[in-house]
């Protein structure tokens, strides 16, 4: 199963080795992890995409980032009502017959071209992972010279905020 | 070793020093009373400050040598073994010793040295990035990178080492930092949102558990090093005399509860007792308290307990339901949890058949070996052992087949004696972890029971021993092979004895002759017993060379992949 956990950690050297760590030893696969500053200077704030077996494993490498000293807050959010966000860059061939056709998927998923030269497009699209694999998919045939993709960066929707409470643990 | 200690006046109060000195001034305000280290390039600026700082050092012949040392030390006394390796070289020789007290919860606070901020990560000479090789065998890692940094990170090291699950914490010191000055505030403030280790258990989770023994017809306690790391062994007796609750240890639980106890069963696990490893198949209520259901223990995962709810108090939430499926989670110390327990004074399972069918079977199947043959038992080393030092002893082990029969035959009355490598196995561990427990207890007997192989991966140690005048025994369990794997090459493998029996070995004794320490061979059991007795009347090291039965196998034993009901080679 796909998990998506988000993490609140110091700014520290060395963390981002000490959680990477963790999956790799359980040898779970990283799908994707975003790094950034979060709203509190210091903090950083990590979302990762992890693919495992079961509910189990997924609260087995929660607890374990969990007891990292320079993290602070370790939340699984799969399943639950969140906002999640992945950009990807695609660079797509195009010719005087299809340009026109190119751009009329654009609007619909909201996409936008960011550069343009004679052969190629590049377009920017911002979404739910689910939706810039469809993109990717109807833009396949038409040849993808260059992909590059974020992975997910997420939080729970609604009024928490989550990175200034202190680290929970979850079973109590 | 009294320090005085010249801390700030006040709180805040800034003062100047080079990275060294303020790691001096850290020692002594953590009380240090002994460094186990090594020096090289990276660290000659510590080495210099320690050259008149007051604080004794241990010089180890080899940097595995000192960090095992450091952990004979922590596992008796409880406070983290300080070790300071150079750079590099000395750094990856102190890496197994990591991992072996991190999976056994071993504080630590290790200090290495790196090549200089200007050249790090440049590959200049010596350098080694020991921050991401010891990554996922410390607790936590830092590198410092100024002078006025070192109060607040050793403070911080020492905390997170001892507190909560304990474990290993290295600082890395580049040599520039060390010698350069800064300015900083030496008692500051200990500031770790991150680390919050919980102490207090959940009250509703104690009544749960509460409630279950009142309703068990079975119950079982498993009781692992957390109880030895909470000192809870009197809470831990407290409570299983209240509830009439019979008692199992892991291997590194051993001394725990003491095995002359009514209520004490034996060692649970692959070379547990018979009687131990039916009570944990059988039970209806498994509460194990600081143990971490190593695969070792449990045997086969499948067949583990089934017939049983699971309470867990542990201090480590990652531990509980990690391997076996917990209904009752108790997250908190050992000893806070059990004094909890004991105050709640519940209504006592009915136990009674119980724990006379668990008498049946410590009576029908007790620990036994084959005494027809004239050579020396290995087993019956062991007996001797506790005979002549009344089951007083610091006992510290290797690892192999030696350990098993030191675990099962030297019984443990009381806590904090018994030093073995348990979660990582490390061959090498005995000698120097001896040296450690040695002087964490100087007027303690310590024996250090090791197999000829293992002796012989770590035996530089011996020139410390001699130096010091350590009156460590040192019994060389020699069965002239590789024993363990001995045994399981001639029960899984067809007795194709790949590469474990000696060809070739050293004489011990003349070795021990020349590092100056008594020595004496033994064949037979009469032989054994007069140099036993020799050894233990002489306060200085002694090293024996007991020869013993060579094909001699641990039993009784759980097949890989078999489950605990399934021993094999109990009492016929
Ligand atoms: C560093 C290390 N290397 C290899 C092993 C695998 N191993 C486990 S027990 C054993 C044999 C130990 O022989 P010895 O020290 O003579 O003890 P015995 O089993 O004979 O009592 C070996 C090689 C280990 N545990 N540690």
């Amino acid at each position: 199963m796909k998990g998506i956990i988000t993490l609140t950690v110091l700014n520290r050297p060395g963390v981002l080795n000490r959680i990477t760590n963790l999956f790799s030893k359980r040898s779970y696969n990283i799908e994707s992890i975003t790094v950034g500053h979060s709203e509190q200077e210091d903090i950083s704030r990590i979302t990762v995409v992890v693919q495992a077996e079961d509910e189990k494993d997924i609260e087995q490498i929660t607890k374990q980032l969990n007891k990292q000293v320079d993290i602070l807050k370790v939340s699984d959010i799969t399943g639950q009502s969140i906002v999640a966000r992945e950009l990807a860059l695609i660079k797509v061939a195009v010719n005087p017959q299809t340009r026109a056709e190119i751009y009329s998927l654009i609007e619909p998923f909201r996409a936008s071209v960011i550069d343009v030269s004679k052969d190629n497009l590049t377009i920017q699209i911002t979404g739910e992972s689910e939706k810039i694999e469809a993109f990717i998919e109807l833009l396949k045939p038409y040849g993808i010279k260059e992909l590059a993709r974020t992975g997910t960066t997420a939080f729970l929707r609604g009024m928490q905020r989550s990175s200034q409470t202190n680290k929970v643990v979850s079973i109590l | 070793m009294n320090q005085k200690t010249v801390l700030p006046e006040k709180k805040g109060e800034k003062t100047k020093k080079a990275g060294a000195d303020f790691l001096m001034e850290a020692l002594r305000n953590h009380k240090v009373e002994v460094i186990f280290g090594y020096p090289g390039g990276a660290v000659l600026p510590i080495y210099d400050k320690l050259y008149d700082a007051g604080i004794p050092h241990i010089l180890c012949r080899h940097e595995q040598g000192s960090i095992h040392a450091a952990e004979g030390y922590a596992r008796i006394t409880g406070k983290p073994g300080v070790v300071i390796a150079t750079s590099g070289p000395g750094a990856t020789n102190i890496v197994t010793g990591l991992a072996d007290a991190m999976i056994d919860s071993i504080p630590l606070v290790v200090f290495t040295g790196q090549v200089a901020t200007s050249v790090i990560g440049t590959d200049a000479f010596q350098e080694a990035d020991i921050l991401g090789i010891t990554t996922p065998i410390t607790k936590h890692n830092y590198q410092v990178r100024t002078a006025s940094d070192i109060p607040r990170i050793v403070k911080e090291a020492f905390y997170i080492a001892a507190s909560g699950r304990p474990g290993p914490v290295l600082i890395d010191i580049p040599k520039d930092v060390a010698v350069l000055e800064g300015e900083a505030d030496e008692n500051p403030e200990l500031y770790l949102p991150g680390y919050q280790p919980k102490i207090q258990p959940n009250y509703l989770q104690i009544r749960k558990l509460v409630e279950a023994v009142s309703g068990a017809k079975r119950p079982v306690i498993l009781a692992g090093a957390g109880v030895l790391h909470a000192k809870a062994s009197e809470s831990l007796i407290a409570y299983a005399e209240q509830q009439g609750i019979p008692v199992v240890n892991t291997l590194l639980g051993l001394g725990g509860f003491p095995a002359d106890h009514r209520l004490f069963i034996g060692m649970a696990g692959m070379h547990g007792e018979y009687a131990a490893n039916m009570a944990l198949s059988e039970c209806d209520l498994l509460i194990s308290v600081g143990a971490r259901f190593d695969d070792r223990l449990t045997g086969n995962l499948k067949h583990f307990a089934t017939k049983a709810t699971v309470a867990h108090i542990d201090i480590d939430p990652a531990e509980i339901g990690k391997n076996v499926p917990t209904k009752i989670p108790v997250v908190g110390d050992a000893k806070e949890a059990l004094s909890q327990l004991v105050e709640q004074n519940g209504k006592k399972a009915e136990s009674d058949e119980w724990l006379d069918q668990i008498s049946k079977w410590k009576a029908e199947y007790p620990l036994w070996y084959n005494t027809e043959s004239d050579n020396l038992k290995p087993q019956r080393v062991i007996e001797l052992l506790h005979e002549y030092t009344k089951g007083d002893a610091v006992v510290v082990t290797d690892v192999g087949q030696h350990q098993m029969w030191a675990a099962q035959y030297y019984t443990f009355n009381k806590p904090h004696a018994w030093v073995t490598s348990g979660g990582l196995g490390t061959m090498g561990f005995c000698v120097p972890a001896a040296i450690g427990a040695q002087i964490a207890e100087p007027e303690k007997t310590v024996i250090a029971v090791v197999g000829d192989a293992g002796f012989q991966m770590t035996s530089q140690e011996l020139a410390v021993i001699a130096e010091m005048k350590l009156p460590i025994k040192i019994i060389i369990v020699n069965n002239q092979a590789l024993g363990m794997v001995r045994q399981w090459q001639e029960l899984f493998y067809q007795e194709r004895y790949s590469h474990s029996l000696f060809p070739v070995q050293p004489s011990f004794v003349k070795l021990a002759d020349a590092y100056d320490i008594k020595a004496f061979q033994a064949s037979t059991e009469e032989e054994a017993k007069t140099v036993l007795q020799k050894a233990f009347a002489l306060n200085e090291p002694v090293l024996l060379d007991l020869r013993v039965e060579p094909g001699e196998n641990v039993y009784p034993m759980i097949a890989p992949g078999k489950g605990l009901h399934e021993m094999e080679g109990v009492k016929p």
